[in-house]
C-alpha cells in the first residue's frame, strides 16, 4: 500500500525534523556576566534553563571565550584582575593580571593575548596569556572601555568614553595610529566580517559612527529615534553584525530596545522592544537567535532574528552586563 | 576600591596651589609651554571663603573643593589633548579679598586671557564680567546657585554649570508630586542665602502645585546642640516650631547647616525632612552610582583625597566644557571656543545620563538633579512623566518663556 507507505514515512519524517527545527543545530551553553551579584549565570542553549550560578571576583563585566573554547576570561573590575572560568568544571581556575579596573576586553585572533581597557588609569594593557603577564600598557583617552581586535590581528580599537573617541592601535608597535572623535561616550567597537570597517556606538550621543579601518574617516553615522521614548534615553551601547553582512543588532540602553540595521546601507528596520537597559548582546552559534543582557530588569531576552521578534525573556542575576555564548 | 591617598600626597597638591600662585604671570605668557604642543591656559579665580562654624564635627570645612574639581577637570582635558596636539594649563589664583581677586582678573585679561573658571559669589562674579576688557571673555561660574545671575542679572559673558536655586527646588518638588506628598511646613533661616532657597521653594511649589501649610523662620541659637545636653534643648525648640496644622513633608532653608541637622526625629509629627538637609536636591553627591558616575568618584577620590561635593562638581564641568569645546572644534583659538560652547552642537557628559547643555536664554548648563539623602540616592529629576516640548531637562528652572534675562548681545 504505497499510500499508507508515504504516509508513515511523512509521519517518521515529521518525528525526525521536529526537535531538529525546534532547536539550534548542536548544543551549547550561554553566559551571563551578573555585575552586581558577583556570579556568572550559565543556561542551556536549547532550553533556556539556568544550569548554573557561578560566584566569580568583584564586579564581572566584560566576558570574551578563549580560542579552544574551554575557559571564559572575566573582567572582574574591583577585584582589579581577569579571571578564568574553566568551562568544563565551573569553577575559576586562573586568575591573570589585567592593570586597574579592567572593564571590557578583545582577544587576538590567534587566542595568545587579551587586549585590556583599564578604565580608571586611561590604558589598554596588553595581555600574554600563557606567560600571565601585562607586557605592554598603551596610554589612551579617558575611561577607555570598547576594544575590538581587527580579523587579521593587526590592529587594536578602543573606545575611550570621556574623550570621545576611537583609537586604533598599531598591535606591531603598540602605538596610537589614529584617533577618530565620534559621538558623546563611545562604548564599544566591533569589526566588519571581512575587517574593512569598524561600528562604533556612543552611549550620550545615541548614535553609531561607522569608520572606514583603512583611513579612519567616518562613513556614515547612524541616528536612532524610538516613538514614544524621551530621546536623551536613547543610548546606543552593544553591537553584533550577522556574519552574512545582513543585520547589525544595537543595543539601546534604557530605551529599552534592540534596533535592527541593514549592515550594508545602515537604513534602521526595526526597534524591538526587549527588557530594560540592555546592554551587550549574543548570537547563538547559527546565528538563528540573539541574547541581549538587560541590566535593569535582571533577564535576558531573546531575539528570533528570521522573524525579528522577541520570544522570550529569562530571568538571570543581579545588573547582568555582558553575555557569551560558548559549549 | 582605591584607597585614600597618603598625607604627603595631599600636602603635594596645596604646594602646587601655591606655586601656581606665584608664577601665574609666568604661565599666562607662556603659551606654548609644552614644547612643541600648544597649550590653552584657563585662569581659575577662587574667593577664599570664610567658613561657617560646622554644625557637627563630622563634617570639616573644605578650603579648595572647587579647585580640585578645576584640576581633575584639566586632567581630563590634557588626557583627551594628547590625541589632538592640544594641552591645557590652569593657572590659579585663590585669595580671600575680593577686591585683591578683582584686580587679578583685570590683570589677567590685559596679558590676553580670555577663559575663566571662578569660584566667587555673585557680587564679584558681576563685577568681573562687567569689568574693562572682558567684554571678549568668558567666564565660567562653577560654584553659584543664585537664580538672579541667570534673570535680571545675566550677563552675555557668564555661563553657569551648577543648578541654580530654581532648578534644585523644582526638582523637590517634582518628586513630592511623584509621591503624592503635596502639603509642606517651611521653616527657613536666618541668612540671606536661606531667604533666597525658600524663595525658590514658594516658587516652585506654586508651580507644582504643592501647598506650604505653614512658614515659619528658625530663630533659634545654632550653637546649642554643641553644648552638654544641648539636644534636650534643641529637640524641645524643634517640637514646638514644628507644631500646628497637617502637612507631608518638613522643608528645611539652611544652606550653610547652621540647624537643618537637627531637625529630623524631633519634629512634632513624624515626618521626613527635605529641602537643604534630608532629602536634599543637588547637583552632585557622593552616593551617585549611577551612569558610571562611580568611574568620576574615583578618579576625584584618588586626586584629592576625598569625596567628590557639588563645588568640585561645578568646577570639574566647568574644565571640562571648556576641553570639550576644544576637542570638537579642534582649536585652542578662544573665539572658536566660545562660540562653541554656547551653540547647539555642544554636548558635555557629565555622569547623570542625557548630556548636558548650556540654555541659549540664560547661561545655565541644563542637567539632571540629583535628590538624596547622606546615604542614598534616592531619585533623579526630571521624574518620569515631566515632559517639555523640547527638552526634558527644561522642565527644572526658569525655561525661555519666563526667564528675566534679557542680556544685550556682546
Amino acid at each position: 500500500m504505497p499510500y499508507a507507505l508515504t504516509l508513515t514515512r511523512a509521519a517518521l519524517l515529521a518525528a525526525l525534523a521536529l526537535p531538529i527545527a525546534a532547536r539550534p543545530a548542536r548544543a551549547f551553553r550561554i553566559f551571563v556576566s551578573n555585575e552586581k551579584d558577583n556570579s556568572i549565570t550559565v543556561l542551556n542553549g536549547a532550553t533556556l534553563k539556568v544550569i548554573a550560578t557561578v560566584p566569580v571576583g568583584a564586579r564581572p563585566r566584560g566576558i570574551v571565550l578563549s580560542n579552544d573554547r574551554k575557559s571564559l576570561y572575566i573582567c572582574t573590575s574591583d577585584a582589579d584582575h581577569i579571571e578564568v572560568l574553566d568551562l568544563a568544571t565551573l569553577k575559576v581556575d586562573r586568575i591573570l593580571p589585567s592593570g586597574a579596573d579592567p572593564e571590557f576586553m578583545a582577544l587576538s585572533p590567534d587566542g595568545k593575548t587579551l587586549y585590556v581597557a583599564n578604565e580608571n588609569n586611561s590604558e589598554v594593557s596588553v595581555l600574554d596569556i600563557a606567560a600571565s603577564q601585562v607586557t605592554a600598557e598603551i596610554p589612551v583617552g579617558v575611561e577607555p572601555e570598547g576594544m575590538a581586535v581587527s580579523p587579521d590581528g593587526k590592529t587594536v580599537v578602543c573606545t575611550s568614553e570621556t574623550t570621545s573617541m576611537a583609537h586604533f592601535i598599531d598591535v606591531a608597535t603598540h602605538t596610537v595610529i589614529a584617533s577618530v572623535l565620534v559621538g558623546t561616550r563611545p562604548r564599544f567597537a566591533v569589526f566588519t566580517k571581512d575587517g574593512s570597517k569598524v561600528w562604533v556606538s556612543s552611549e550620550v550621543a545615541g548614535t553609531v559612527a561607522i569608520i572606514d579601518a583603512a583611513d579612519h574617516k567616518i562613513l556614515q553615522t547612524l541616528h536612532f529615534s524610538v516613538p514614544g521614548v524621551p530621546q536623551d534615553a536613547v543610548q546606543a551601547v552593544g553591537i553584533n553584525l550577522t556574519a552574512d553582512g545582513k543585520y547589525a543588532f544595537v543595543d539601546l540602553g534604557p530605551a529599552n530596545r534592540v534596533v535592527v540595521i541593514d549592515q550594508q546601507t545602515g537604513k534602521i528596520l526595526n526597534y524591538l522592544l526587549v527588557g530594560q537597559r540592555v546592554w551587550h548582546n549574543a548570537f547563538s552559534p547559527d546565528q538563528k537567535f540573539l541574547y541581549t543582557a538587560n541590566g535593569i530588569s535582571n533577564d535576558m531576552s531573546v531575539i528570533d532574528i528570521k522573524r525579528l521578534v522577541v520570544t522570550q525573556s529569562v530571568p538571570v542575576g543581579q545588573s547582568p552586563w555582558g553575555v557569551v555564548v560558548g559549549p | 576600591m582605591i584607597p585614600y591617598p597618603t598625607d604627603q600626597r595631599r600636602r603635594r597638591a596645596s604646594a602646587t596651589a601655591a606655586i601656581g600662585l606665584l608664577f601665574l604671570g609666568l604661565l599666562a605668557q607662556a603659551g606654548t609651554a609644552h614644547g612643541a604642543t600648544p597649550a590653552l591656559t584657563l585662569t581659575y579665580l577662587g574667593l577664599v571663603h570664610k567658613l561657617p562654624a560646622p554644625s557637627a564635627v563630622l563634617t570639616p570645612p573644605i578650603p579648595d573643593d572647587a579647585l580640585q574639581g578645576a584640576e581633575l577637570g584639566i586632567a581630563d582635558d590634557n588626557t583627551t589633548g594628547r590625541f589632538l596636539n592640544q594641552a591645557f594649563t590652569l593657572a590659579h589664583i585663590l585669595s580671600p579679598d575680593p577686591a585683591a581677586l578683582l584686580k587679578d582678573f583685570d590683570a589677567a585679561i590685559k596679558s590676553g586671557q580670555r577663559l575663566f573658571v571662578v569660584d566667587a559669589p555673585a557680587t564679584l562674579l558681576l563685577k568681573m564680567a562687567d569689568s574693562s576688557g572682558a567684554e571678549n571673555a568668558l567666564i565660567l561660574d562653577a560654584t553659584s546657585q543664585d537664580d538672579a545671575l541667570r534673570g535680571a542679572d545675566c550677563r552675555h559673558n557668564l555661563l553657569h554649570t551648577l543648578p541654580d536655586r530654581a532648578m534644585l527646588t523644582d526638582a523637590l518638588m517634582q518628586y513630592l508630586v511623584s509621591k503624592n506628598w503635596r502639603r509642606i511646613m517651611l521653616l527657613v533661616g536666618k541668612t540671606p542665602e536661606d531667604a533666597l532657597y525658600a524663595t525658590a521653594i514658594r516658587h516652585s511649589a506654586a508651580k507644582f502645585q504643592i501647598r506650604i501649610v505653614a512658614d515659619r523662620p528658625w530663630t533659634f541659637n545654632a550653637a546649642a546642640q554643641q553644648a552638654d545636653t544641648g539636644h534636650y534643648e534643641v529637640n524641645a525648640e524643634v517640637n514646638d516650631v514644628t507644631q500646628g496644622p497637617n502637612y507631608d513633608v518638613l522643608a528645611v532653608a539652611d544652606e550653610e547647616g547652621n540647624f537643618g541637622n537637627q531637625v529630623a526625629y524631633r519634629t512634632a509629627r513624624p515626618r521626613p525632612e527635605a529641602g537643604t538637609q534630608g532629602l536634599v536636591a543637588q547637583a552632585w553627591s557622593p552616593v551617585m552610582d549611577e551612569y558610571a558616575s562611580t568611574e568620576l568618584q574615583l578618579r576625584f577620590r584618588h586626586q584629592a583625597g576625598r569625596d567628590m561635593n557639588n563645588q568640585a562638581y561645578g568646577a570639574w564641568l566647568a574644565t571640562r566644557a571648556l576641553g570639550e569645546s576644544a576637542t570638537r572644534t579642534g582649536s585652542l583659538d578662544p573665539t572658536k571656543i566660545i562660540a562653541y560652547i554656547r551653540g547647539p552642537q555642544f554636548e558635555l557628559s557629565g555622569y547623570k545620563g542625557p548630556p548636558f547643555s548650556f540654555r541659549p536664554w540664560d547661561g545655565q548648563l541644563r542637567q539632571p538633579v540629583l535628590l538624596a539623602d547622606t546615604m542614598s540616592l534616592v531619585s533623579v529629576a526630571p521624574l518620569p512623566g515631566f515632559l517639555h516640548q523640547t527638552n526634558t531637562l527644561d522642565t527644572l528652572g526658569t525655561d525661555q518663556p519666563e526667564t528675566t534675562c534679557h542680556m544685550p548681545s556682546p
